[in-house]
């Protein structure tokens, strides 16, 4: 049964990839095609673009992910236990608390050090 | 062998059952936008173009159609032509699991939600892909800004979902629904009030929609991550948008607001009366309200600045919503009032 009752996402998938080829070949098919420098230039609104796309950016993005990273699997760790909750004795209750306790002070430790500032 | 393709094109007629009535209604949702954020702002909104511009949406399309697919000369050409297919392909096959009456479901999946959270998740790359492989500085702002609200807000979503789990005691969408069965009493949203309202404000956050749209941003940054894409490359990453607010809404009204029960049931006369409804009428009148409530939100708020929608993300809605995590499984620990009987 397993197996079998995935296989319409597969399909499903490979559709949805379709659903995306088709209409843009489409477009390059119906549409008009006469590129000329200025057309294919980087958008800039009306002078000659400065600067190009490799810019640098803010560190804090990357701290943004890395956090985001510790919490996504945080999550990933909190669902098979919400689903079996019911089954599992006190102990189960019990130390996912604790672990999320344990989260909570890493969470107010990054909050305190101002990890989560924008200005 | 003979059998095995007729499997296969049975499921493929099912998935066109889904996804072109999705198309039409990605394509009214744009002209429903324009005609309510019209009336809204005392305009008439799209009427030209057949009669009070009902046939709008596919002038529109038509017009993308044959507008030119610009390849910037700075771009890379594979990633850049790629990227709306990777946010599109998603978009829509997250619809796999969603069950739109009993029994009317695709693939009946005991891992539903893990399969929406790994589908959401994954719209992400598209964006970014798009943003650097434009090549443009207006584009990268918008991807990077776009990508940092996303994961940020996925974290939020996440601890709301796991609040659903708690809740229903499975991750199969169906069994979620008929967890909430009994009357309004028995929904979802009034024990994890806290929760939806996480889920409903990430869900705007995750779909860049306004009040959190600085990933687009048009009055600083164009467009954001498809400024540089033209014609048909553009129409898919409209659709992608489109078919996420529907999907957002969907998933709402399904963990949270009964998915397709009748919100009369139990109560003595009108659950009589509406007793003939199909469920499927149920769930798509929920969805609408939604989804106007999506447009609504638009045309009421300004645009958040960046550092707020961080800041709101970060500091109110994770510990928010990890809190009232906490409280649901005590609730459902100590078997608290008749949804954790």
């Amino acid at each position: 049964m397993l197996l079998k009752e995935y296989l319409p996402i597969v399909v499903f998938i490979a559709l949805g990839i379709g659903f995306g080829l088709v209409p843009l070949l489409a477009g390059f098919l119906i549409a008009p095609s006469r590129p000329n420098k200025a057309k294919e230039s980087p958008y800039e609104c009306g002078f000659e673009a400065i600067e190009t796309g490799r810019a640098p950016f803010d560190l804090r993005f990357y701290l943004v992910a890395i956090l985001f990273i510790l919490f996504d699997l945080e999550t990933a760790f909190l669902f098979p236990w919400a689903v079996s909750l019911r089954k599992i004795s006190s102990l189960g209750f019990f130390s996912m608390l604790f672990f999320l306790g344990l989260l909570l002070i890493g969470f107010l430790y990054e909050w305190c050090k101002g990890a989560l500032e924008w200005e | 062998m003979l059998e095995a393709w007729l499997t296969l094109i049975w499921i493929v007629i099912k998935i066109l059952l889904i996804i072109l009535p999705l198309m039409g209604a990605v394509a009214y949702l744009t002209l429903a936008e324009r005609k309510i954020i019209g009336r809204m702002q005392a305009r008439m909104g799209p009427n030209r173009a057949g009669l009070f511009g009902v046939l709008q949406p596919l002038a529109d399309g038509l017009k993308l159609l044959c507008k030119e697919i610009i390849l910037p000369s700075s771009a890379n050409r594979f990633l850049f032509i790629v990227s709306p297919i990777l946010v599109l392909a998603p978009a829509l096959a997250v619809w796999a699991v969603i069950p739109f009456s009993e029994g009317l479901v695709l693939a009946n999946i005991n891992a539903g939600v893990l399969y929406l959270l790994a589908m959401t998740s994954l719209g992400v790359y598209g964006i970014l892909i798009a943003g650097w492989s434009s090549n443009s500085k207006y584009a990268f702002y918008g991807s990077m800004r776009a990508a940092a609200q996303v994961i940020s807000y996925e974290i939020s979503m996440g601890f709301a979902l796991a609040g659903v789990l708690l809740a229903s005691g499975s991750m199969n969408l169906s069994q979620i629904v008929l967890r909430q069965a009994g009357g309004v009493w028995h929904w979802f949203v009034i024990p994890l009030f806290p929760l939806f309202f996480v889920y409903w404000v990430s869900a705007i956050a995750e779909t860049n929609r306004a009040p959190f749209d600085v990933a687009e941003g048009e009055s600083e940054i164009v467009a954001g991550f498809h400024v540089e894409y033209s014609g048909m490359g553009f129409a898919i990453f409209f659709l992608a948008e489109y078919a996420n607010m529907i999907f957002v809404s969907t998933l709402a009204v399904l963990l949270f607001f009964g998915g397709w029960l009748s919100p009369f049931e139990g109560i003595p006369i009108l659950g009589k009366w509406f007793a003939w409804m199909p469920g499927i009428i149920w769930l798509l009148a929920k969805i609408s309200l939604f989804l106007f409530l999506y447009l609504w939100l638009r045309a009421t708020f300004p645009r958040y600045r960046y550092d707020q929608i961080m800041r709101l993300g970060w500091k109110i809605l994770i510990p928010l919503s990890l809190l009232w995590v906490i409280v649901v499984a005590l609730f459902v620990y100590y078997h608290v009032g008749i949804w954790f009987a």
